[in-house]
């Protein structure tokens, strides 16, 4: 049984189709990459997973639950999907680890100190054991988005959704946060990420999933989609960015 | 240089030309008479305690009651569309009718109910119209912080699992808080003013004082004085609210 799966998963913004209907099936451990122009799609698609946006036809299936049904409680849901912003989105007004402190506290209802041991710990495995007490503006943006994956990683999800988090990056910073996503890679993390890093992508995916007018055009192994694409579309957007 | 000698020019005109004025004999001697002045200054300021303290009780009030109408105006589920709808009215009924007349409103009308003392007080009723009319702006202006706060931040409170009630409380309303403490602070000097309104409903404070001292002595002079003593609190308070505001400036560009 997959991890995650959607099925038929449609997603519209007004007359703006984004999702026209994705199936994605994600194994535990596996990583998988969504590759394709800005506008197919992508983050939309990881915003409907933890359910930050609503769907409008479909299902997602988290574990074998279907945690699309109207009504559902998110929060419960959210907690076992961690996620990772472009933006990185820290929170201005509190030190890093206040940021990574916070959902811990208020959802799991556990002390700062009871906490401070393996946040820490957290800190220090992705090289950041210096910056806790620093806020995000005295943070470089690999600082900030690293504190972010970190923030995620506290919740201890059972998967990640990474959204296109390097590309606001300034290009000598890209490298530390990928990093990161390798060091998780090696410890078996379940991770799907929509991605314009080809090289990242087809070095470390399980899978990788080109998509295209809000459906995946193409999937498959990233040595065969990268050299062998099947579709004509695959291949003209692979010529663009390659 | 060139400012400095303008407005040298300026107050000497100013200094000479008024006098010249055929009714400056008169305006000098019931408005600017130094001996009312002297007489009164030490009663008004005592008087003025009355303010002070209405508006140390009053401000707080306003403070909560205002966030709370924000909060109000911010929710979003259908289940709580009449919170929405009272915060609506709240604020449009209460910014839409000149403070004097929710003073009167409030103050004479609550009253004549035949409330026992103490609830009959003008102190009571006067601070509750302020309340109401200055917590409908303070209200608008927490919105406008709570509104400028950007979506990703909330989209990432709630990726985390937390919940609406903790988005807001310990994301979003910190930010926004912060935020508007310069348009706040206007308010609140603005308040500091209109507590001499609730002269009109009774309370002795500054304004009434000087009123009683103008009629007793036949002298417009304790007018000038109850002036003088806002001043001396609203021009610093204003001073350091701009200041703030280029502080908040500053920092975003």
């Amino acid at each position: 049984m997959a991890l995650l799966e959607t099925r038929n998963l449609r997603k519209s913004f007004g007359e703006n189709a984004v999702c026209r209907g994705i199936d994605l099936r994600i194994e535990t451990g596996q990583m998988v990459c969504l590759i394709g122009a800005s506008g197919s799609g992508k983050s939309t698609l990881l915003r409907c997973l933890n359910l930050l946006e609503p769907i409008d036809d479909g299902v997602i299936l988290l574990d074998g639950d279907d945690i699309s049904v109207p009504g559902l409680d998110p929060q419960p849901v959210r907690q076992r999907i961690g996620m990772v912003f472009q933006s990185f989105n820290l929170f201005p007004h509190m030190s890093a680890v206040e940021n990574v402190m916070l959902a811990p506290r208020r959802v799991h209802n556990r002390s700062r100190e009871e906490l401070t041991g393996e946040v820490t710990a957290l800190f220090q495995r992705f090289g950041l054991g210096d910056r806790m007490e620093h806020y995000p503006e005295q943070l470089s943006g690999g600082q900030q988005q690293r504190v972010a994956i970190v923030r995620a990683l506290a919740m201890k999800p059972q998967i990640m959704l990474f959204d296109e988090i390097t590309s606001a990056l300034d290009p000598e910073l890209v490298g530390e946060v990928l990093d990161v996503l390798r060091q998780l890679r090696g410890e078996g993390m379940t991770m799907v990420l929509a991605t314009h890093e080809m090289g990242f992508a087809r070095e470390l995916a399980d899978k990788v999933c080109f998509l295209d007018g809000g459906v995946i055009l193409e999937e498959g192994p990233p040595e065969q989609l990268f050299s062998t694409p099947r579709e004509d579309r695959t291949r003209a957007f692979l010529s663009r960015v390659l | 240089m060139v400012a400095g000698g303008s407005t040298l020019a300026v107050l000497i005109a100013l200094f000479i030309l008024i006098p010249l004025a055929p009714g400056w004999p008169a305006v000098k001697k019931s408005f600017f008479n130094g001996a009312v002045f002297a007489k009164t200054f030490p009663g008004l300021l005592d008087a003025f305690l009355l303010d002070v303290a209405i508006f140390a009780w009053s401000a707080p009030l306003i403070f909560f009651l205002g966030l709370l109408i924000a909060l109000a105006r911010d929710a979003h589920s259908p289940a709580l569309y009449p919170v929405r709808l009272f915060g609506i009215v709240f604020t449009d009924v209460f910014r839409g009718v000149p403070v004097i007349l929710v003073i009167y409103l409030v103050g004479f009308g609550v009253p004549g109910l035949g409330l026992p003392r103490p609830w009959n007080s003008p102190y009571i009723w006067g601070t509750v119209a302020l309340v109401l009319t200055y917590s409908a702006y303070v209200a608008e202006v927490f919105r406008t912080g709570i509104e400028s706060v950007h979506q990703s931040q909330r989209s990432a409170a709630a990726s985390l699992g937390l919940s609406n009630a903790d988005t807001m409380r310990y994301v979003v309303l910190p930010q926004a808080v912060r935020r508007v403490v310069p348009a706040n602070m206007n308010l609140f000097i603005a308040l500091q003013k209109d507590v001499a309104l609730l002269s009109f409903i009774g309370p002795v404070e500054i304004f009434r004082q000087a009123g009683v001292y103008k009629s007793l002595m036949a002298n417009f002079t304790p007018y000038v004085g109850a002036a003088l003593i806002f001043l001396a609190i609203t021009i610093p308070a204003t001073r350091y609210a701009d200041h703030l505001m280029a502080r908040e400036r500053r920092a975003k560009s």
